[in-house]
């Protein structure tokens, strides 16, 4: 099965998803294990977990390189088994995936982790695609989303991103929630 | 492409883009008159520069009220993002600005509107060194054979201006993916209600939303809509979407942002850099006009046709160039790309030449004389002593304007009023008897 995972096209069913899953996930999810986590404030994994963090979701960082060292006031893991037995009893429910898209083998072993820590979903980064790994989860009973970013998919679902000419595709005339914080004005004197 | 089972064209065409106002709770989008917005604190600025959170900094870049029309007409072409620029010459500029270095080529078609051929010929291969080569994309064959994949993209219309012609996208979206290269195309004249390029292969799709966008004749507007199908790491050949940017920390925008990358690339580098951003005032005058684009097209087309095929019996009319008829050459065509109308912009040639063409300008009373298309009204131009005088009798012809062509652009009055003007003008202009049916 060596040439399974060189393809790079999504799995059929993976190619596009439904709002409503998506927003299954993000609001069902509480605690993110981030494999691939970055100390590096301007690589993608670390502003997408300290976006994260702001919306209220935990995220453990998982990279060998900077294990024991903290990422945005988190502990770095040298596994997803070493992160999973640290919180226990409390679960992981998602595993999040930054890696190479080339890294087919390693792939397929971080799926084979999420499965035996007991995860929910398996979610793969924008450009990280391996139908291994989506059936090694799948079929252990896991959620997999592959090719996504769920920064970008949160802001979308919750009404940011339409700030920069996106698409959100979400249409109502409801009144939004105000989002921004209004501080009242202290007198000086 | 979008992933959703989606709102129809007339909802979105309301809708998209354009929830109530959070802080008032105003229904129609405020038209947000600010150059600048306040930071939450040093942290949020760091974060909002660094691109890694999206909000509001400066009306160059993004701005409320344009963001609006942005999502509005992503919307309505099923792309997954827009940037929206000062005109349709700015986002011609920014989309190639985002694909082409100096001394790089890129495919046009040859029947274009005029002004982008005369940015195309002349301003971009004397300031930018983009060099383009003109094809005529009715030949399909010799378009293949001229595409290289070291050409950087494709361009062409999909109803060209000034009408008639009608560009075979799915023919030419192959040549650009055998090539692995970019098709841009300028979706002005159809508006997203007749076609959406992108689900004939397009990549990347502009518009002059100063015309039947906007469709009022009172807001400049132009865009740039991404079909999000691209994949602009493959080969290297377009690093400013795929290597690290310096401008933002070395960041690259196509591993960070995925199919969003177009999009933010052209509000975080193309706008800001080149400067073309729209006036929230001119967004907030094409949202109104957006929500009536449906209506607006139907009447368009309807009223067209019947004028086509007035003139097309005219004993003083030589040809009429419109898809719609099936006289037209490129009636198969539009059946396939345009089935609810052949758009409302086309040329016809007097048998009376350059003369009767300027009389004709000069007698209409209805027609407004004058150099734009896609308005409520009725207007009317003589190409060849007005936008291309400066032409040589070749390039005339080379452009489809020989001294006999006329162009229309029809508008939404009653059809009949219409006919009247014209056959009223056409009897003075050219010395032939009224022929409207009563």
């Amino acid at each position: 099965m060596a040439t399974m995972d060189t393809d790079t096209s999504l799995p059929a069913g993976h190619e596009t998803y439904m709002d409503d899953h998506l927003l299954g996930i993000l609001r069902g999810v509480k605690t993110i294990a981030m494999v691939g986590a970055s100390a590096n404030w301007n690589r993608p994994s670390y502003f997408v977990m300290k976006y994260l963090q702001t919306k209220g979701f935990r995220v453990l960082p998982i990279n060998p390189g900077q294990a024991g060292q903290e990422i945005l006031g988190e502990r770095c893991y040298a596994s997803l088994a070493e992160a999973a037995e640290a919180l226990a009893p409390q679960p992981i429910d998602m595993v999040d995936v930054f890696r190479h898209p080339k890294e087919a083998p390693a792939l397929a072993g971080q799926a084979g982790q999420a499965v035996s820590i007991g995860a929910r979903v398996l979610w793969m980064q924008i450009t990280v695609i391996s139908d291994r790994a989506r059936q090694i989860a799948e079929d252990a009973g896991l959620t997999v989303i592959m090719n996504r970013c769920p920064k970008i998919e949160y802001q979308r679902l919750f009404g940011e991103i339409g700030r920069t000419g996106v698409n959100s595709q979400v249409i109502s005339s409801k009144r939004p929630k105000t989002m921004t914080r209004i501080k009242p004005f202290k007198k000086l004197m | 492409m979008t992933d959703q089972p989606s709102f129809g064209f007339e909802t979105r065409a309301v809708h998209a883009g354009a929830a109530p106002d959070p802080a008032t709770g105003a229904r129609t989008t405020n038209i947000v008159q600010s150059t600048a917005f306040v930071f939450e604190d040093s942290e949020d600025a760091a974060a909002l520069f660094n691109l890694q959170k999206v909000g509001f900094i400066y009306s160059r870049l993004t701005n409320p009220t344009v963001s609006a029309l942005e999502e509005r007409i992503a919307s309505l072409e099923n792309g997954v993002g827009a940037t929206c620029t000062a005109s349709g010459h700015a986002a011609q500029m920014l989309v190639l600005s985002a694909l082409m270095k100096p001394g790089e080529r890129f495919v046009a078609s040859k029947k274009l509107y005029g002004g982008s051929l005369n940015q195309f010929a002349n301003f971009f291969p004397r300031s930018f060194g983009w060099q383009c080569d003109f094809v005529d994309f009715d030949d399909l064959e010799t378009l293949a054979a001229t595409v290289t994949p070291d050409h950087k993209a494709i361009f062409c219309e999909s109803l060209a201006n000034p009408g008639g012609v009608i560009t075979d996208m799915a023919a030419v979206a192959k040549i650009a993916k055998d090539n692995g290269i970019p098709l841009i195309v300028d979706n002005t004249m159809a508006s997203p209600y007749l076609c959406r390029p992108i689900e004939h292969g397009a990549t990347l799709v502009i518009h002059s939303t100063t015309k039947f966008i906007s469709g009022h004749g009172n807001a400049m507007g132009g865009v740039v809509v991404d079909s999000g199908t691209f994949d602009w790491s493959a080969g290297g050949k377009y690093p400013a979407l795929s290597e690290p940017e310096p401008g933002y920390h070395g960041l690259k925008f196509h591993e960070t942002f995925g199919n969003l990358a177009f999009t933010i690339w052209g509000h975080a580098v193309g706008l800001r850099d080149l400067g073309p951003n729209q006036q929230p005032m001119n967004a907030y005058l094409t949202l109104a006009g957006a929500e009536t684009l449906p209506l607006r097209m139907e009447r368009h087309c309807e009223n067209a046709l019947k004028v086509a095929e007035y003139l097309e019996q005219h004993d003083a009319v030589a040809w009429v160039n419109y898809a719609g008829l099936p006289s037209s050459k490129h009636y198969s065509l539009a059946q396939k790309y345009l089935p609810k109308g052949a758009g409302a912009v086309f040329t016809f040639g007097l048998k009376g030449g350059y003369d009767a063409g300027v009389k004709l300008c000069e007698t209409v009373e209805l027609f407004s004389h004058l150099a734009n298309i896609g308005d409520t009204r009725s207007l009317i131009i003589h190409p060849a002593s007005t936008t291309h005088r400066q032409l040589s009798e070749e390039g005339l012809k080379a452009a489809g304007a020989t001294p006999d062509v006329v162009r229309l652009s029809i508008g939404i009055e009653s059809v009949d009023d219409i006919i009247a003007d014209l056959d009223r003008s056409l009897a003075i202009a050219t010395g032939s008897p009224a022929q409207a049916a009563e």
